[in-house]
């Protein structure tokens, strides 16, 4: 007859299941946190702030060999300072 | 939970049991492949960024042997070889098999996507499908061209790790695809010549016994043939160079005379001498395969 033992052979492949998981959820978090990193690290800035939906001019790719020069004649958003001091609020 | 009802459940499974569905060993080649199509590929990329994809493509792997072992566990129940897998032992359940192949093939896909690109994700995507469904629902129970088509699945991986990191497809890739594509039917024909596989009692279709054991051997000759140029042409590419096509001519041509020699055997020899020559030849079908790869990156480090 079977000697009657303090843990079921049944909890011990449990015990091997849930540390298992366990380890492999830690792995992922990990991972995730890497992969994270390393994507804001090497990824551009650009694919990083659009994730907002919103076009600013500094996110639009540039051509090559342009310089973008001051306007000559520049728009103010009105109630900027620039608006105060006499600059155009419309085209 | 009574101590009676939990006597009743005996074969409750551990951690190693959902590992054995993910195929391990199956797991190995990709990984190895799909390494090889990443690293020797034309654009850098960070390490861990490499080490991800991977691993996902390994998941997705696994995932798709899981979902194998799930659709196939009365088969698997017939055969000596597979019957004791995790679903016919009855240490894990058919409906868990089922769950955990999609979730795993799911995270996969999501986190390839995530780490490398869509483009590899969806690639990925489709050759769990191709595996999954094309060959394990489809194919395999219906034709003995099973493992021609079904090759393509395994043929994937390096194509995966090459679209990780260039986002695409190209002549290289096209060409890892077909080396593992048409050296798969010989080398699990070869398998198939001396392995007492009770096939035909699972209902599977193989050509050793739809079409005999003689056409078998010919097929196996002839696709060492079929093989051989594009083996050579790969190293022809921009991947390719001395080295690699050095090991390329010398393994092409072992092959094809170890497969003419299999193809001229009759079974009367073959059972006589215990299967030696097909034996020999399936070793040289895995040492095949692992030396092009491993040329492939001796060829990408050296780069002579």
């Amino acid at each position: 007859m079977m000697a009657l033992r303090i843990e079921h052979e049944l909890h011990t492949r449990r015990k091997s299941r849930n540390i298992g998981l366990l380890v492999v959820l830690l792995a992922f978090v990990a991972l995730i946190f890497g992969l994270s990193i390393v994507k804001v690290k090497t990824g551009s800035s650009a694919a990083l702030e659009g994730f907002d939906h919103q076009v600013r001019p500094a996110l639009l790719p540039r051509e090559s060999g342009v310089e973008i020069q001051p306007s000559e004649n520049p728009v103010a958003a009105p109630g900027t300072p620039g608006a105060e001091q006499g600059a155009r609020t419309a085209p | 939970m009574t101590d009676a009802t939990t006597y009743q459940a005996p074969n409750e499974a551990e951690f190693s049991d959902y590992v054995a569905l993910l195929k391990p060993r199956v797991m190995s080649l990709v990984v190895f492949t799909a390494l090889v199509g990443l690293i020797v590929a034309p654009v850098h990329v960070h390490p861990l960024v490499a080490f991800c994809s991977v691993l996902f493509i390994a998941i997705g792997g696994g995932a798709s042997g899981a979902l194998n072992m799930w659709y196939d566990a009365d088969i698997d129940a017939v055969m000596n070889r597979t019957k004791s897998r995790p679903i016919p032992s009855g240490k894990v359940s058919g409906n868990e098999a089922l769950a955990v192949g999609l979730a795993l093939s799911g995270i996969a896909v999501m986190m390839l996507g995530l780490s490398a690109n869509w483009f590899a994700a969806g690639f990925l995507a489709f050759t769990i499908f191709f595996y999954a469904v094309v060959y394990t629902m489809w194919l395999k129970r219906s034709t003995p061209q099973n493992i021609v088509i079904g090759g393509a699945a395994g043929a994937f991986p390096p194509m995966i790790g090459w679209a990780c990191i260039t986002g695409g497809v190209s002549i290289e890739s096209l060409l890892m695809f077909a080396l593992i594509f048409f050296w798969t039917p010989p080398h699990f024909w070869a398998l198939a010549l001396f392995m007492k596989e009770d096939y035909h009692k699972a209902g599977v279709p193989m050509l050793t016994v739809t079409h005999g054991r003689p056409t078998t051997r010919r097929h196996i000759f002839a696709y060492t043939l079929v093989l051989a140029p594009f083996a050579i042409w790969l190293g022809l590419t921009s991947i390719g160079g001395p080295i690699y096509l050095a090991v390329a001519a010398v393994l092409n041509a072992l092959f094809i005379w170890r497969g003419w020699q299999v193809m001229r055997r009759t079974d009367e020899q073959s059972y006589a001498d215990g299967h030696k020559a097909e034996k020999s030849f399936f070793k040289l079908s895995l040492i095949y395969l692992f030396a092009h790869f491993a040329a492939l990156l001796v060829q990408h480090w050296v780069g002579v």
